[in-house]
């Protein structure tokens, strides 16, 4: 199996590297993006990289945009911001792309943030913190929900439950660090209290100092971990060994089955918010997304032989926005911009997607679903 | 208070074990050849990852992690053949960077092997904790503090009770010498390498289950494992993992008692305040003699 595997690594990249230097036609649009295909942030970018291929190679198959076929640049930035830059300097200068879908993290986006606005070409970032949109800047977009929605979705469904109380654990990398803020700064509007706060590095291995802490503070109604990777597994498998009583939310972070098969039964009972991709099969048939998510998560599933992820999805929005930009405004990057900010009611794996001059991203609250994890799978919680 | 405290320590220990025994992989090597190998987390990584996909393949976990164990000394032999021993003379400076370019291609090869993602090996024996005057002990930290107690006793034995391990603490004294008695030196290098890739993926087999496993833990593993090093003494095998449990305390009571945010910056002031008192570290020389 492993052989195989190489194998058809090896061929992706030989048929990657041919479509990059041997199949290039003038006429053909450039898309770019910079992913996270290796390092730390793999599980973010290596689905989104999937996705782009697969997706780019359908609309071609089908003619490409307004009769001109996609051709697509991705380079791996490995995690590192640094690289990422780089990348996007060269794919602005040598690649002469029109547009880019990716930037795997918020760290990758912000680096790039100013090479796409300096060239004012359109960037839609698969980056989770708000700081991508907010303030507004008038070349990038994002496709994934922010780290406050998750925050607000999670104190929404603590006041259902009449859970006011809480303790945060969070990682200390990025995204953790932002959505804690992001939690503390939107606590008192939902009515909800943090008692106490512990954190834990990204690459910890064990959690159990701070939760014995956390359980040990009177009056916590329940715990919020705001992280993504290794980590919130490992805070869920040490929160059923301290038999912790009180339910455990985690966020969008680990909205993937690694997920749950790295936590096991510790799992069983958690709730996060996150995109109705992950139960497109268990929408009811009256939900507009049901029919998109359903599509993307079969065709993922059959070609790549993953489980699907959001993130995946993210890139899907991602790319979908853009060419339907495309077919209404042509291939100028400025025109792109403009067309970008009009898309309105469009359906995708995250929710459904309005976008205005103040607003990058376009998704609201409903777009979120809150979810439960049952023996071992994705139930709807509401 | 007594079950936090033991809730502290037990994580404490069972984190510093691994670090522990990383460190103990260095020693053996640093005493033997003179070189700190930093491939030495890779080891670790090898023996978790191999065993995940045997079991995964349906191969029994003890077998699995017998072939793990075949596998990273393997590794370790052709590591030292092809990388160390044709640039035997080179300065340590050389032989430290080759040995990271060695994990670098490791690591990069365990990427396409095994894939990117995190594996997971189930627990050997169940993952209901154990009630312990008020602290919950998960039976798999059991088997990591008495997996540690039995390398460490083996490598002991092995050293003082053997032929072949006096041979090495011979080659580690002196060279020359150790070759006019008739010792296979080369030989001694590559056993060298094995023992501590052996025992560094016997770590990786143990703690898996706990802390998971991908292609690159063995970075921060190398990194703590290095740290406990200098904090026990450089090439003492007993300070090695003495270092190790003490990192590892430090901080579970860091993360536990004062904050968790600063948890590490504590163990490393601890590291600071030892080498101003000791330099040698708590177990070594002050000078810079190997034994």
């Amino acid at each position: 199996m492993t052989l195989h595997k190489s194998l058809a690594i090896a061929a992706g990249l030989l048929l990657g590297a041919t479509s990059l230097f041997g199949g290039a036609q003038a006429q053909d649009i450039k898309v770019g993006a910079v992913l996270s295909v290796t390092g730390p942030g793999a599980f973010l970018g290596d689905p989104a990289d999937k996705t782009l291929r697969m997706y780019v190679d359908e609309i071609n198959a089908k003619g490409g945009v307004k009769g001109r076929k996609l051709q697509l640049v991705i380079y791996d930035d490995g995690g590192d911001a640094g690289k990422a830059r780089t990348f996007a300097t060269r794919l602005v200068e040598e690649d002469k792309i029109v547009a880019m879908v990716g930037g795997s993290s918020t760290g990758t986006t912000m680096a790039m943030v100013p090479i796409f606005e300096e060239a004012q070409i359109p960037f839609i970032s698969l980056g989770g913190a708000v700081v991508i949109i907010e303030p507004v800047k008038k070349f990038v977009f994002k496709t994934p929900h922010t780290d406050r929605m998750a925050c607000e979705k999670i104190f929404t469904d603590l006041k259902q439950r009449n859970l006011t109380r809480i303790a945060l654990i969070s990682g200390t990398d990025g995204f953790g660090k932002s959505m804690r803020d992001q939690c503390a700064a939107v606590n008192a509007k939902y009515g909800v209290e943090i008692l106490a706060e512990e954190t834990y590095g990204p690459r910890d291995t064990d959690m159990t100092p701070q939760l014995t802490n956390l359980k040990a503070k009177a009056g916590v109604q329940a715990v919020i971990n705001p992280g993504f990777g290794q980590g919130p597994a490992i805070v869920t498998r040490n929160f059923r060994q301290l038999g912790f009583a009180v339910p455990l939310y985690q966020s969008h972070g680990v909205a993937s089955k690694q997920y749950i098969d790295l936590a096991g039964d510790a799992a069983n009972g958690v709730r996060l918010p996150a995109a109705a991709l992950l139960v497109a099969d268990k929408l009811a048939a009256s939900d507009p997304q049901k029919a998109v998510a359903s599509a993307y998560a079969t065709k993922f599933q059959t070609i790549t032989k993953e489980p699907v992820s959001t993130f995946g999805g993210h890139a899907f929005d991602g790319l979908m926005i853009l060419v339907g930009a495309m077919e209404r405004g042509g291939f100028d990057p400025k025109a792109i911009r403009d067309e970008i900010e009009k898309t309105k009611g469009l359906i995708g794996t995250a929710g459904v997607f309005n976008m205005s001059a103040s607003d990058h991203m376009g998704l609201d609250l409903s777009a979120f679903k809150m979810l439960e994890i049952r023996n071992g799978d994705w139930a709807l919680a509401e | 208070m007594l079950a936090q405290f033991l809730q502290f320590a037990m994580s404490g220990l069972t984190v510093g074990a691994v670090y522990g025994i990383v460190a103990l992989g260095f020693t053996l090597i640093y005493n033997a050849s003179g070189v700190m190998n930093f491939a030495q987390g890779e080891f670790v990584m090898i023996g978790g990852m191999v065993t995940v996909s045997a079991v995964g393949a349906g191969v029994p976990l003890p077998l699995a992690a017998l072939i793990a164990v075949i596998v990273a000394a393997s590794v370790g032999v052709l590591l030292q053949r092809l990388a160390i021993e044709p640039v035997r003379d080179a300065p340590p400076v050389v032989l430290i960077i080759i040995t990271v370019g060695a994990a670098l291609v490791i690591r990069g090869v365990a990427q396409i092997v095994f894939g990117k993602q995190l594996h997971k090996l189930s627990d050997f024996s169940g993952d209901t904790p154990l009630a312990f005057l008020g602290a919950s002990i998960l039976p798999q930290a059991l088997w990591v503090l008495a997996g540690t107690v039995l390398i460490v006793a083996l490598v002991w034995l092995f050293l003082n009770l053997t032929m072949l391990g006096k041979a090495l603490i011979a080659t580690s004294a002196n060279r020359l010498a150790a070759k006019l008695v008739g010792i296979n030196i080369s030989f001694i290098l590559a056993l060298a390498f094995a023992l501590s890739a052996v025992i560094g993926s016997a770590a990786g087999i143990l703690v898996t289950p706990i802390t998971f496993t991908y292609a690159e833990v063995g970075t921060l593993l190398a990194l703590k494992g290095f740290a406990a090093l200098v904090l026990g003494g450089l090439g003492s095998p007993l300070g090695a993992v003495i270092g190790g449990l003490l990192l590892g305390l430090s901080e579970a009571f860091a993360a536990g008692y004062l904050s968790s945010t600063y948890k590490d910056a504590v163990a490393l002031l601890l590291m600071i305040a030892v080498l101003l008192l000791r330099p040698g570290g708590i177990l070594g020389h002050a000078g810079a003699e190997r034994v």
